[in-house]
């Protein structure tokens, strides 16, 4: 009887021990992983910090006039940042209304259509696209895709909706070879890997059986992709969209080269325009003055803003495809 | 979250750019430290390693850019401050600095036309405010026929390209046709960094020579040496005299002769649109910035002792850079000037 009391007490002690160092190591290790969650956010809200801060002179002079004033002079020091933030949309929607159909369509062709010796290698070289730095998209979308758009896509285009209303006005003008449609198509070639490769990668994920059924029904491969395949892989597409797209909101270098850095609105694709980051980039080291800084910097906050409600979108998105695929 | 950490690295990026140059140590027994304009760079680099070899004193130049050196000679962190855009006699005063030209940089149109060779093109003050002002906005404007008779200008649209970055060269190219234009003086103005017209934005002197190599129909403003180096299509001009110059050390130096020194409070002197048959209109001279009372009086004797010896030293290696040296006049001047500077030793 004494025995078993005894060892029944000594398993008590021991499991006691085990739970209280296990308890000790488990409640590091959730301070240490808190304190890394903590980090990012202390980091976050450092950086608003830091940017409201060195912003604030140019918030306090020009007020929400800011955020629609396409004038941009820092001999008069007024500034205004609707150039920017139009030229960082517009490039950046147009690279994605370029890039996503496309993206999808290597998708399709890699996962559905392709034989399978060229699989590995289209996939590859797709892969290695997005390992390319963006400087040197830059200096070959300059030195290379510009001037070939210039003398011989561009006049085409201009000549070719010289009659029709609308395109007429977004095909106008001379052909400088740079401009906002140059950094649409550089910055479409930049975002196609990362949505052409999440895009496979969740098509891949579809149940075989599911395309096989669907086949068997008499669907066309068309009617198998876009009824089957893409309902059931649209978060992960949309989720690839929404990093390209953040790319492509972000992107600095390459647009610098090509967007012509000009702060005016202008209709016309063609035209010159300007960035956020592009505006940034080339204007920082050399500026003077009490305010063209801090306009700077409140550029930046903007551009953190966009990105933010751009993210915001996505996650609002997403959630709204898996309510309705779950109440279906 | 890729998204967010990848913000954050551009931040990063522009908070170093802020912290560096401040963190910068002050000026060991054996190095002067200066920052400020890239313009002046490579000669300074080329005048400080022959220095060195001579002295054993070496020079810590950070090519910030003109922007850069003004804040950082006020913020005291380096013993002398280099800047393409003079600074007025009142600011100097205002914040106890004396100013000197160092050497002068040359500034030249360049242009891509299929079938004109290099310096056929002729071109006048007026007209180019015209151009970049997008008044003219083509290669055949009667204007530029006016001034180029026999010359068979194409029908082709003239693709401005200006700097996108601030910049010096941009101060001196905008000053000179505030200068010839009112036009341009009232509604544009002369910085580092201006609202342009028309045109495209490139960054440096390598985006703009790059830009016009590769677009037909541009025209471009660079340094000389840029147009020099990568065999680039020039223009002459017509200048305040009316006659026709072509760019090189021989019309660079007859306007730095002929410029008006004798009235320059402090060496406050833009070079553009000097009078003379020979003169280049568009030149500039970078300058030094020092304290007239140093902290450190042993230091800017350092960076005195420095100048000193490129000005009666250095003179060929600028030319090899195609930099215009000083005149001799406007050097003993300098030299006088530096009586002023406590310290200084002379």
């Amino acid at each position: 009887m004494a025995d078993i009391a005894l060892a029944h007490d000594f398993a008590e002690t021991a499991r006691a021990t085990a739970m209280r160092r296990h308890g000790k190591g488990d409640s590091r290790f959730r301070a240490l992983t808190f304190g890394a969650a903590i980090l990012v956010v202390a980091i976050f809200l450092g950086v608003l910090i830091a940017l409201l801060n060195g912003a604030w002179p140019a918030i306090k002079t020009f007020g929400f006039s800011f955020l629609w004033t396409e004038k941009w002079n820092p001999v008069t020091e007024k500034f205004g940042a609707l150039a920017p933030i139009a030229g960082t949309l517009i490039s950046s929607f147009l690279a994605m209304a370029i890039a996503v159909p496309v993206g999808i369509g290597i998708a399709i062709f890699l996962t559905e259509l392709c034989p399978r010796p060229l699989k590995r290698p289209v996939g590859i070289a797709i892969e290695l696209l997005a390992g390319i730095p963006s400087i040197i998209y830059g200096i070959w979308g300059l030195f290379v895709l510009a001037p070939y758009l210039q003398a011989h896509v561009q006049p085409w285009l201009i000549d070719a909706f010289a009659d029709v209303p609308l395109l007429s006005a977004l095909f106008a003008g001379p052909p400088y070879g740079i401009g906002m449609f140059t950094a649409a198509l550089i910055l479409s070639i930049m975002i196609l890997p990362f949505i052409s490769a999440v895009t496979r990668d969740v098509f891949e994920t579809v149940p075989a059986m599911l395309k096989e059924a669907a086949y068997g029904l008499g669907c066309t491969t068309w009617e198998v992709m876009w009824r089957v395949v893409l309902p059931y892989a649209r978060t992960g597409v949309v989720g690839g969209a929404m990093l390209a797209l953040g790319r492509a909101l972000g992107e600095t270098m390459a647009v610098t080269f090509v967007i012509g850095n000009a702060h005016r609105l202008n209709p016309s694709l063609f035209a010159p325009g300007t960035s956020i980051s592009a505006t940034i980039a080339n204007e920082f080291t050399e500026a003077l003055g009490d305010l063209y800084v801090p306009a700077l910097i409140e550029l930046g906050l903007i551009l953190f803003f966009i990105t933010f409600l751009v993210l915001a979108a996505a996650q609002i998105m997403l959630y709204r495809l898996e309510r309705r695929a779950g109440a279906r | 979250m890729t998204l967010i950490s990848r913000r954050l690295f551009g931040l990063a990026a522009v908070a170093a750019a802020f912290v560096l140059p401040a963190a910068m140590p002050a000026s060991a027994a054996t190095a002067i430290t200066g920052a400020g304009a890239t313009f002046p760079y490579p000669i300074y680099a080329k005048w400080a390693e022959a220095y060195n070899a001579k002295t054993g004193v070496r020079l810590n130049y950070q090519s910030i850019g003109s922007g850069g050196g003004i804040a950082q000679i006020k913020a005291k962190t380096v013993s002398f401050g280099a800047t393409d855009k003079p600074l007025s006699p009142k600011e100097l005063n205002e914040a106890g600095l004396a100013m000197f030209p160092t050497v002068i940089g040359a500034e030249v149109l360049v242009y891509n036309l299929p079938g004109i060779k290099a310096g056929e093109i002729v071109i006048d003050g007026p007209t180019l405010a015209a151009i970049y002002m997008g008044k003219i906005t083509k290669w055949n404007d009667a204007a530029l026929a006016k001034l180029n008779p026999g010359l068979k200008l194409p029908n082709m649209p003239i693709v401005v390209v200006h700097r996108s970055d601030g910049s010096g060269t941009t101060f001196i190219f905008a000053n000179y046709l505030s200068k010839v234009s009112k036009e341009w003086a009232s509604e544009v103005g002369a910085a580092t960094s201006i609202e342009w017209p028309v045109g495209i934005g490139a960054k440096g002197n390598e985006g703009v020579a790059g830009n016009v190599a590769k677009t037909r129909g541009a025209i471009g403003y660079v340094e000389y040496a840029y147009a020099k180096q990568n065999n680039l299509s020039y223009m002459r001009m017509k200048n305040r005299a009316g006659k026709v110059v072509s760019p090189g050390m021989q019309s660079f130096q007859a306007a730095a002769a002929n410029a008006d020194w004798d009235h320059a409070d402090n060496f406050f002197m833009i070079l553009t649109d000097q009078p003379g048959a020979e003169s280049w209109p568009i030149e500039n001279p970078t300058f030094i910035l020092v304290y007239k009372n140093p902290k450190d009086p042993a230091a800017i004797k350092q960076v005195l002792d420095f100048f000193g010896w490129a000005f009666a030293e250095g003179d060929q290696m600028a030319e090899g850079l195609d930099y215009v040296p000083l005149p001799d006049s406007v050097v003993k001047r300098i030299e006088a000037s530096w009586k002023a500077v406590a310290g200084s030793g002379r």
